[in-house]
């Protein structure tokens, strides 16, 4: 009915049953503690390999350590931002499986958003807390020259970065509406994304940098962007304005994941399993 | 706010959304039909259609207090599932206080409450009284309210001690209530329950159904509940449907299932001593075990006059009637239906009629 109205209602809605999850997770403060300390950890191991590698090389596919620091807190970031905000919702399909689902549906208030706020974990800080640190280490050691539009690009793209990972974890969740368990497939989008988005697109073959350029459009979370702020030319020689995308591309990708969703919703609602 | 009205008449009859009738749910020859996809080879898929609920009619009066039973399977929560705007019919009219539940769930939402039997809403870690300050902002209940729900809900299901406590500690019985509660802090129009006793002691039953028995009587809530036990029916609900394969096989009052059941109450009689079985006009002996003996007689009929016959010419010493098993009656009234014209007074043999049989998957 009342479109505006309604986005506002699921965001109060959103913060209304994510605030439930930090009390419930407040139950269990020791734990509490020691799961977002893992997560930070575990996180960091990633970087740890990195690390590891440039023991051995001086660059990886042309890049310098600092570089690909700048790019792995980038893609830290903007994937933390997205998992914090939303990463439960690979749940679904267990929702589904034991029809707890159901119980989402009867309530006044919009179900993505039921969904996106279900078991809210503060944990995943560590991941978000982890990027920035590594982003802080890769702006010390590099020099960048600091125009207007290179300074204007950063939040730009870890804010659009966010939203296209977001589209993904949605559009993830909603073929859950089909296939149950296909968590693992939405995890391989997710969380293998982020780990491709942590090395240079050098070091990729031409046809995986154009299939996360053009079909899932990853490529705009950091590697476009992030090249145009390091003054290096931009992968598969695309023009520099491509690399200030990044919004309209996560408003396209939050658009089609929103059918996707309200697609995955309604089949869901005429078979009931 | 307070405007000391019951919440049923304040809401809806104000906006003149009722159907005609005072109906305030409505079926028009509903059904649902789902295509359940087997895998027949490799990568061959064969495609069923399942009707689980098959042009279902009927209506509900405002105050109602109807049950709704069948087998397993039988389509009862497919039914509640489209009531509630949770699935979308495959055909048909439904409307619930005059929404249609499919198209404006969130609408619908507000003037509904739903508690199912086995998933409870609440939060697991916190206390209870945290679910209830949830539902409170979640459905935007006017602060005044809420404290009157709530207080009310509190004081008829004994839940006083029980808000501070999590809910991860609370007994079964407990969580029930606390279900219960939830489902009803937005003076909803209609309160639909699956299974509201399964699994629950014969105390908390107890406390439960008084508390809808009130519920009903008070804030005349419109209540429809689902179960497999047939003593909440008995002691709650005025009006009963049957619904098998899909089908709405009966409805009507519960004295007239027993009648459509032909069902028969059991008298138990103690004699003094052995004797061969009790013949007696207007029942049969269906078990001797010693000086005890059953005896099968129509339901309809008073006990009074076949006792004094047996007294008079049998050593009795002491006597009960057993009412009959409604799932005995249900299981007899479905194998009827199924079967055509069953002859009059050719009773099939079913054992007695009695708290230990229990029909097969029901």
């Amino acid at each position: 009915m009342a479109e505006p109205g309604r986005f506002a209602e699921g965001v109060r809605a959103y913060r209304l049953i994510a605030g439930m999850w930090i009390r419930s997770t407040m139950a269990y403060r020791a734990s509490f503690v020691m799961t977002t300390f893992g997560n930070f950890a575990a996180t960091a191991l990633d970087f740890v390999a990195i690390l590891l590698m440039f023991s051995r090389v001086d660059a990886l596919g042309g890049w310098s350590l600092p570089e690909v620091a700048f790019l792995y807190g980038l893609s830290g970031m903007a994937f933390g931002l997205a998992d914090l905000a939303i990463g439960s919702m690979d749940r679904l399909g267990s929702r589904v499986r034991d029809g707890t689902l159901d119980t989402l549906l009867v309530r006044p208030v919009p179900v993505l958003a039921q969904v996106a706020a279900d078991r809210f974990g503060l944990r995943r800080l560590g991941r978000v807390v982890q990027g920035a640190l590594v982003l802080g280490y890769a702006l010390a050691s590099l020099d960048i020259d600091w125009t207007p539009a290179r300074v204007l690009l950063m939040p730009w793209m870890v804010v659009s970065g966010c939203g296209i990972f977001c589209a993904v974890f949605v559009a993830g969740a909603a073929f859950q509406f089909v296939a149950q368990d296909a968590s693992e497939v939405q995890n391989a989008f997710t969380y293998g994304g982020t780990t491709l988005l942590q090395y240079p697109p050098t070091v990729f073959a031409q046809d995986l940098v154009r299939g996360v350029t053009f079909v899932l459009p990853l490529a705009f979370v950091n590697w476009l962007p992030a090249s145009y702020v390091l003054g290096r030319p931009l992968p598969l020689e695309l023009p520099g304005w491509v690399a200030f995308a990044g919004p309209a591309v996560a408003v396209a990708c939050c658009a089609l994941a929103g059918a996707a969703w309200r697609t995955g919703l309604r089949a869901y609602r005429s078979t009931g399993s | 706010m307070d405007d000391g009205m019951s919440g049923t008449d304040g809401v809806g009859g104000a906006l003149g959304e009722v159907g005609e009738g005072g109906a305030l749910i409505e079926l028009d020859r509903v059904e649902k039909v789902f295509s359940v996809r087997r895998r027949t080879g490799f990568l061959r898929r064969e495609s069923r259609q399942v009707r689980a609920v098959d042009s279902i009619s009927f209506t509900v009066a405002r105050g109602e207090m109807v049950g709704y039973i069948g087998p397993n399977g039988a389509g009862k929560s497919t039914t509640i599932k489209m009531l509630t705007g949770i699935l979308t019919p495959s055909g048909g009219r439904l409307r619930v206080a005059g929404i249609d539940p499919s198209r404006e769930r969130a609408r619908l939402a507000r003037r509904i409450g739903v508690v199912f039997g086995q998933r409870t809403t609440l939060w697991w870690d916190l206390p209870l009284i945290d679910s209830y300050r949830l539902i409170h902002r979640m459905y935007r209940i006017p602060d005044g309210r809420y404290r009157e729900n709530l207080d009310r809900c509190v004081e008829l299901l004994e839940l006083g001690e029980l808000l501070d406590v999590p809910v991860r500690q609370l007994s079964l019985g407990q969580r029930m209530r606390g279900d219960i509660a939830a489902a009803l802090l937005h003076d909803p129009e209609v309160l639909y329950l699956d299974e509201p006793t399964i699994g629950l002691d014969v105390i908390s039953k107890a406390r439960v159904r008084e508390f809808l028995r009130e519920l009903n009587a008070e804030r005349g809530t419109t209540v429809l509940l689902t179960t497999h036990d047939l003593q909440d029916i008995e002691q709650l609900c005025s009006r009963v449907m049957v619904i098998d394969h899909g089908r709405l096989v009966y409805d009507g009052a519960l004295a007239g299932l027993h009648e459509v059941g032909e069902s028969e109450r059991t008298l138990v009689v103690d004699l003094e001593r052995e004797v061969p079985p009790v013949e007696v006009v207007g029942a049969r002996v269906v078990k001797v075990e010693g000086p005890r003996q059953w005896l099968a007689f129509p339901a309809a009929e008073s006990a009074a006059p076949l006792v004094a016959r047996i007294a008079a010419s049998y050593p009795l010493v002491d006597l009960s009637v057993r009412e009959p098993d409604i799932e005995a009656v249900i299981a007899k009234m479905l194998w009827s239906t199924e079967t055509p014209e069953p002859a009059v007074g050719e009773e099939p043999e079913t054992g007695i009629p009695g708290p230990s049989s229990e029909r097969a998957g029901a």
